[in-house]
């Protein structure tokens, strides 16, 4: 069951320069729920990410986490309001350890050895490289990683940008299983910028369509996935 | 024999202060991708602090420690006030700024200190040991520097390898942007990594002081020479720094003493342009391209 709103992005607008990538967007994410958010490259879904988590400048309107606007606020302090952001690429860090990308992950907040054991028990196949360096894991490996890292900051709220970019469907369907589960068992508020619409569909409970910066259409996602137009336009399957 | 001992032993203890300010210039590659060219003039300042303080007080040590904490100071204002306002610009930003620091910092030593140049103490007896009736020139004052350099290298290295706050750091200068949604304070990182990088560098010009004397323009080549050695270790290893610096002194020693001492600023950049032109990652390069 979906809970309360976590974060409300109210008519959010970036410019870069002359370009404007997100055009007055408006979405809620609530506790416990995937909203999936979908539209072709360069509809403006990593720069949504990026500017709520702080990393562009908004040009209008509110990112609110929480009850709190969180626009204007510098990026390694959002995180210490419990918003963690899966970057474009994973962001693993190739020439540090496994282990020592998953620990910077709550270094911050000085957490345990007790937590980067659950990361452990959640991710095993990482616990069998912890020691090797980062670049020698595997995609899925590095999206482990990366989705453990970011849970060791004991977020409230979870940005995955493209997870299953790059995977295999295998493990792409893995990765987007682990997503479902993250949202209903750790009551995580998930907002999922995918290109691979049908996959991300399946999992989520909301469906956001970008088109040139703009929301086209936002619903239950099963109503998306069944709407033969959006399909058709947007979303490619 | 006893001479070619004599220029090895020379060649470490020389090569140890090269290696100090490699480690300086390292550091800071590391953390904002720049080659600080003001590193021999901060470390020009904190010496004659160190020379101010050694000559009001008497106390040679206390002029060590304020030289070493004022570099660790010095670094990061310099980060803070000038560097910040530039990092991510194009490299050559960095490079004038960077020049234009070494400019001012010389002219302001010379008002201050004034510019002829003076003498520095060691921190140790500069005669050299007896070994079974040979004497070598070897003293206990390079005995200090070489432990010195090599207990400083290894305590950053520790710093950087085993602590919360080195992870923190490497995370920074790796990738800023992923670590500044870990939660890492970046600018924070690179304004302790400039300090680290300013206080090798003090303990260089500290060092190598004795022998060149100070004055603004007296530690001119020490920077020449520890880039040089950084370049040959690679510009982005620390540890390559530390070879880098004591295989520079060997090779320099000898030419000075088998050749002439003229020719040692030569065979540094001779040197330096063979590294770069053999092998432009540096002595321990893996496969990755520099990117200046």
């Amino acid at each position: 069951m979906t809970g309360a709103v976590a974060l409300q992005v109210d008519g959010l607008s970036t410019d870069y320069g002359p370009v404007r990538a997100v055009d007055g967007v408006t979405l809620s994410v609530r506790e416990g729920s995937v909203t999936a958010v979908l539209g072709a490259n360069g509809a403006g879904k990593t720069s949504l990410l990026r500017t709520i988590s702080g990393l562009e400048r908004a040009s209008a309107g509110r990112a609110v986490l929480y009850g709190q606007d969180i626009l204007g606020i510098a990026v390694e302090d959002i995180v210490r309001r419990g918003l963690a952001h899966v970057p474009e690429g994973r962001g693993v860090i190739t020439e540090l350890s496994t282990e020592e990308n998953l620990r910077l992950g709550g270094l911050w907040r000085g957490a345990d050895g007790a937590s980067l054991e659950e990361m452990y028990e959640l991710f095993p196949a990482l616990r069998e490289r912890r020691t090797q360096l980062a670049g020698s894991l595997s995609g899925g490996e590095r999206q482990m990683l990366s989705i453990g890292r970011a849970l060791l900051s004991a977020p409230r709220v979870l940005l995955l940008d493209e997870p299953s970019l790059g995977l295999a469907p295998i493990v792409s369907a893995q990765i987007m299983q682990l997503i479902r589960e993250l949202a209903t068992e750790r009551r995580l508020a998930v907002l999922l910028v995918e290109q691979n619409a049908r996959s991300a569909l399946s999992i989520a409970d909301r469906g956001i369509v970008l088109n040139v910066g703009r929301v086209v259409a936002d619903d239950a996602a099963a109503v998306v996935a069944a709407d033969e137009g959006l399909r058709q336009a947007y979303l490619g399957f | 024999m006893v001479r070619f001992i004599d220029l090895t032993l020379n060649g470490i203890s020389t090569g140890a202060v090269y290696a100090a300010v490699a480690l300086a210039l390292v550091m800071i590659w590391r953390a904002t991708r720049i080659v600080n060219f003001a590193q021999g003039a901060m470390l020009m300042i904190t010496t004659f602090i160190a020379s101010s303080v050694i000559g009001s007080t008497g106390s040679y040590w206390l002029g060590f420690a304020v030289a070493l904490a004022s570099g660790l100071l010095l670094g990061a204002i310099v980060e803070r006030v000038l560097i910040r306002r530039i990092e991510g610009g194009p490299p050559l930003n960095a490079v004038i700024v960077a020049l234009g620091l070494l400019i001012l910092l010389e002219a302001a030593a010379g008002m201050i200190w004034g510019n002829t140049p003076r003498s520095f103490p060691p921190a140790f007896s500069i005669r050299g040991y007896d070994v079974g009736g040979t004497h070598l020139l070897f003293a206990p004052n390079d005995t200090f520097t070489v432990l010195v350099v090599f207990a400083v290298a290894a305590g950053l290295g520790l710093l950087f390898r085993r602590t919360r706050l080195g992870l923190q750091m490497r995370a920074a200068a790796l990738a800023p942007e992923v670590a500044r949604l870990l939660g890492v304070r970046v600018g924070r990182m690179f304004t302790l990594g400039w300090a680290f990088a300013a206080f090798a560098g003090s303990l260089a010009g500290l060092l190598v002081a004795p022998s060149v004397f100070v004055g603004p323009n007296q530690f001119d080549s020490i920077l020449i020479f520890g880039f040089t050695a950084a370049v040959l270790g690679g510009l982005d290893s620390p540890a390559g720094a530390i070879v880098g610096g004591v295989v520079l002194g060997l090779v320099l020693s000898y030419v000075s003493g088998y050749e002439s001492a003229s020719l040692v600023t030569l065979a540094a950049l001779v040197v330096l342009i063979a590294v770069l032109m053999i092998r432009p990652g540096g002595l321990f390069s893996t496969t990755r391209e520099r990117r200046v």
